[in-house]
């Protein structure tokens, strides 16, 4: 039991590195399950199944009009948390997670109370622009923003505060105007946030399924998406669920790791 | 045109009232100790910081006036030098240099021409595609001079320049500064805590302590004049022109100082006053300089005598030097008392002028 | 006005989601002697369509039988036997179709308790004009139906088979309680859904009866489980629902005897 020609200084501590292993486990494990499980013999024509096609391509764009959404306003609202001075900032800070604490069953009923055909909001789009969001791949996008911005809006929130203001204020006396500062020197200094809550977000909108059927119901090609799939698949062929959610895990892993990649190693 | 600044800030119990005036080519120093309300001052006249009262113009152009007007930084011809540079770091140096003149709306091919010519004139051009975090410190300061002063600015204030700085470069660097502030005929703020740094580049110096004004004046007078106690610590130093040829500088209204290291042309020749020695009798050994000087003054500061001296006509007309009070004693020192002055050479600094 | 509504509505889901959860029935406190011998706990593993009749009657079980606690888990009848068959500690398993109850392995007879109907539901005031069954073939309205994975759902295509129409649904609900929240809050014209859901929620839907529905007749059955950690209590609990005054309460929700 020679310890020689071992570094000490790079051994992990023991009281860190059980844990560690432990939470590993703990998120892979069931993910093994998941694959002891798979029927391997019939996945191929399980898999190429139009069905499936249509539900993954349906969670992807969905999942990404989302982000987009998200980015559009959950950025500048993380901005306006972190810099805008304004009163009541940590009540409303509490307002952005309340998406994050609410079963996405009642959002997506709070969803409907607000923009459904009856709703406060929706009832008006209804009558003036013919505009009806529940049951529409528009609403599908709506539901999975409203659960998955919370994501976006912490993570972006978080890296303006930790971001030094000093570097505004130098963009300033270089004669930069608020908004110039804002897309030239604040947003790329906070790339690395931006990017992760974005990762986030993507993957939170991804695997939504409550707010999503119960706002935008459930109809193949136009709101079914992937989790709504695996869900019902599970009522009646646990086989299928676990084909469905394979590829999504799949899919997701693949994408996220290419992020990655591309986004957070190019920033360092 | 001239810079006014009346500058009135509260900030609890802290006030600060600054009255000063910067005229064009001129360079002033605001020199203070740390919590004086020197780095107020400047964010207050470069508008990162509103007045509670007074009034901030260059001529008729008022920048800050309360409660009516208030020009945000981005519509002040100005330059900041920040202490610590805040170069921005996704951008690469010429980018930096050329973001003022983007952000003022130069086309974009005309910001990197001019950036570039910045950069050159810094002698940084083989950097401009490194990202700033790749610098060395002297490096960085520079091409945040550069980026403060590519777009031409009517006044270009420093925060504390050379103090981020190893000892080693701030020697260089701070010549360096010194001959770009010669050449900018624009209005100069510098502050710093840093008296060697304001009377080598300052042509005026404005001494604070507690938010107000202790001292003004050129940085020769102030330092030979001090008014308070602070002042006399805090800028107690012996500075002179003079030209150098190998290693003695002859100052011009006669005398000589001997150097360590040799030097060419005009410079400046700086030593602490407790550099000089006096003695009864003319010391034997190695100094260099050794001149005979006559007591012309005696100041008792806190732990230290400050005495005057004129050790013309083979050293400076006007001399300074700190010793402990057993000394004065010892050498019953008294006005118009002859006495051998001795200066080690190694104390002695010099700097291009 | 409309924001009270709103509101009593949005508490309606959050107790049905809630209720999916499992719902703890306060112990009746009486240690007092007893005629019956039975004791301990009785989990009953019940479909979430049960879970307003079946908490009724594990208070009146209790009352009868004071020393016995019933435990329910309510949910969807598929999860609930996909549960069992995984080895959770339940005594009796009441499902919402015999499919499911086929599904689970260690099992006493099934016994098919009540039965339940399909029932138009549209929101009060009959916004969409529904006049019948055929007009789950307009696309011009708003309909919900339940996903064919689902027993409501299945039901439902057995209907239309009969009736000789193409549904055209905007939505395939995951089960019959979100149909019936659609419908509560407006959001579609028409939903298909059980009898007993309609009355439950009688302040803001109103019912369709329509022939066709007894040829989807939904059959629930209830068992005992052979590997019942309380084989007593779980007989006894069976008995109490297929007894008389077990139909009362059941028949008072809308189900029909089989």
């Amino acid at each position: 039991m020679s310890r020689r020609g071992r570094s000490t200084s790079g051994r992990l501590p023991l009281v860190l590195l059980l844990p560690a292993l432990l939470g590993l486990a703990f998120l892979l494990v069931p993910l093994v399950g998941l694959l002891i499980k798979a029927p391997w013999s019939t996945l191929p024509d399980r898999l190429f199944s139009a069905d499936v096609w249509q539900a993954l391509r349906l969670s992807l764009v969905c999942a990404t009009l989302a982000t987009a959404l998200c980015l559009l306003l959950g950025v500048p609202l993380a901005w306006l948390l972190a810099r805008g001075g304004l009163p009541g900032r940590s009540l409303i800070r509490a307002f952005v997670t309340v998406p994050l604490v609410l079963p996405p069953v009642v959002g997506g009923v709070a969803l409907l109370l607000v923009l459904g055909r009856r709703g406060l909001v929706g009832q008006h789009l209804d009558t003036w622009f013919g505009v009806s969001l529940p049951f529409t791949t528009a609403g599908v996008v709506v539901a999975e923003a409203f659960v998955a911005m919370p994501f976006l809006v912490i993570s972006v929130e978080g890296a303006l505060r930790a971001a030094d203001p000093r570097y505004e204020e130098a963009a300033a006396t270089l004669g930069a105007g608020r908004w110039l500062t804002f897309r030239r020197v604040t947003l790329p200094s906070i790339a690395p946030g931006v990017v992760a809550g974005t990762v986030l977000c993507w993957a939170r909108a991804l695997g939504e399924f409550g707010a999503t059927i119960t706002f935008a119901g459930n109809f193949p090609g136009r709101t079914t998406t992937m989790p709504l799939a695996v869900y019902l698949a599970l009522e009646t062929d646990p086989e299928v669920a676990v084909v469905l959610s394979l590829v999504l895990l799949l899919v997701s892993v693949v994408v996220l790791a290419a992020l990655r990649e591309r986004w957070i190693g190019g920033l360092r | 045109m001239t810079l006014y600044a009346d500058v009135q800030v509260s900030r609890g119990s802290f006030e600060l009232a600054l009255d000063l005036t910067v005229e064009p080519g001129e360079v002033v120093a605001l020199l203070g100790p740390n919590g004086a309300g020197k780095t107020t001052a400047l964010r207050a006249i470069a508008g990162l910081l509103a007045l509670d009262r007074g009034r901030i113009a260059l001529d008729d152009t008022v920048w800050d006036e309360p409660p009516r007007t208030f020009r945000t930084p981005d519509r002040r011809p100005i330059g900041v030098v920040f202490q610590d540079y805040l170069l921005f770091n996704h951008l690469n140096c010429l980018e930096n240099v050329a973001f003022g003149l983007r952000a003022r709306g130069v086309e974009k091919q005309t910001a990197r021409l001019e950036a570039s010519r910045w950069l050159e004139t810094v002698g940084l051009s083989e950097y401009a595609r490194t990202r700033p975090r790749a610098l060395s410190g002297g490096q960085a300061q520079r091409v945040a001079l550069a980026r403060a002063l590519a777009t031409d600015p009517e006044l270009l204030l420093l925060d504390e320049p050379l103090a981020a700085l190893d000892a080693g470069t701030t020697l260089h660097v701070r010549a360096e500064l010194g001959q770009h502030l010669n050449r900018f005929e624009g209005r100069t703020l510098l502050v710093t805590h840093d008296p060697l740094d304001a009377m080598v580049l300052a042509d005026r110096l404005v001494i604070i302590e507690h938010g107000q004004v202790v001292q003004e004046g050129r940085p020769t007078e102030v330092a030979h004049r001090p008014r308070t106690d602070y002042v006399a610590q805090l800028v107690g130093l012996n500075l002179y022109r003079g030209d150098a040829s190998g290693t003695a500088v002859r100052l011009p209204e006669g005398g000589t100082i001997t150097l360590a290291e040799p030097a060419t042309g005009p410079v400046h020749v700086a030593f602490p006053p407790t550099a000089v020695s006096l003695y009864v009798e003319p010391p034997s050994g190695s100094p260099r300089n050794t001149w005979p000087a006559v007591v012309t003054g005696i100041e008792q500061h806190a732990h230290t005598v400050r005495v005057r001296l004129d050790a013309s006509p083979s050293g400076p007309a006007d001399l300074l030097a700190d010793i402990t009070p057993a000394a004065v004693a010892d050498l019953h020192l008294t006005p118009g008392q002859p006495l051998h002055t001795t200066l080690k050479a190694t104390e002695v600094h010099t700097y291009p002028v | 006005m409309f924001r009270r509504t709103a509101f009593a509505a949005l508490a309606t889901v959050a107790a049905l989601a809630v209720a999916g959860c499992g719902g703890d029935t306060p112990a009746a406190s009486s240690p007092s002697t007893s005629s019956s011998a039975l004791s301990g706990t009785v989990n009953v593993f019940a479909a979430a369509s049960l879970t307003g009749t079946f908490t009724q009657l594990g208070k009146d079980f209790e009352a009868v039988h004071p020393g016995v606690k019933v435990t329910f888990n309510f949910g969807g009848s598929s999860a609930l036997a996909q549960q069992i068959n995984s080895g959770a500690p339940a005594d009796v398993f009441a499902s919402a179709a015999p499919k499911n109850m086929d599904d689970v392995k260690d099992k006493g007879t099934p016994t098919n308790f009540v039965k339940n109907t399909l029932e138009i539901a549209v929101p009060k005031g009959n916004p969409g004009k529904i006049t019948g069954i055929k007009d789950f073939a307009d696309k011009n309205k708003k309909l919900a139906i339940c996903a064919a994975q689902v027993p409501c759902g299945a039901a439902a295509a057995k209907v239309f088979a009969a009736v000789g129409i193409t549904a055209q649904p905007d939505s395939l609900e995951q089960d019959v309680k979100a149909a019936l929240t659609k419908v509560s809050l407006g959001e579609v014209d028409a939903a298909l859904v059980y009898k007993t859901d309609v009355l439950s929620a009688k302040d803001k839907v109103e019912g369709i009866e329509f022939p066709e529905s007894s040829k989807a007749v939904n059959e629930y059955p209830i068992a005992t489980l052979t590997k019942a950690p309380n084989p007593d209590g779980a007989q006894a609990f069976v008995d109490y629902v297929l007894s008389d005054k077990g139909k009362m309460v059941l028949t008072a929700a809308g189900f029909d005897a089989p």
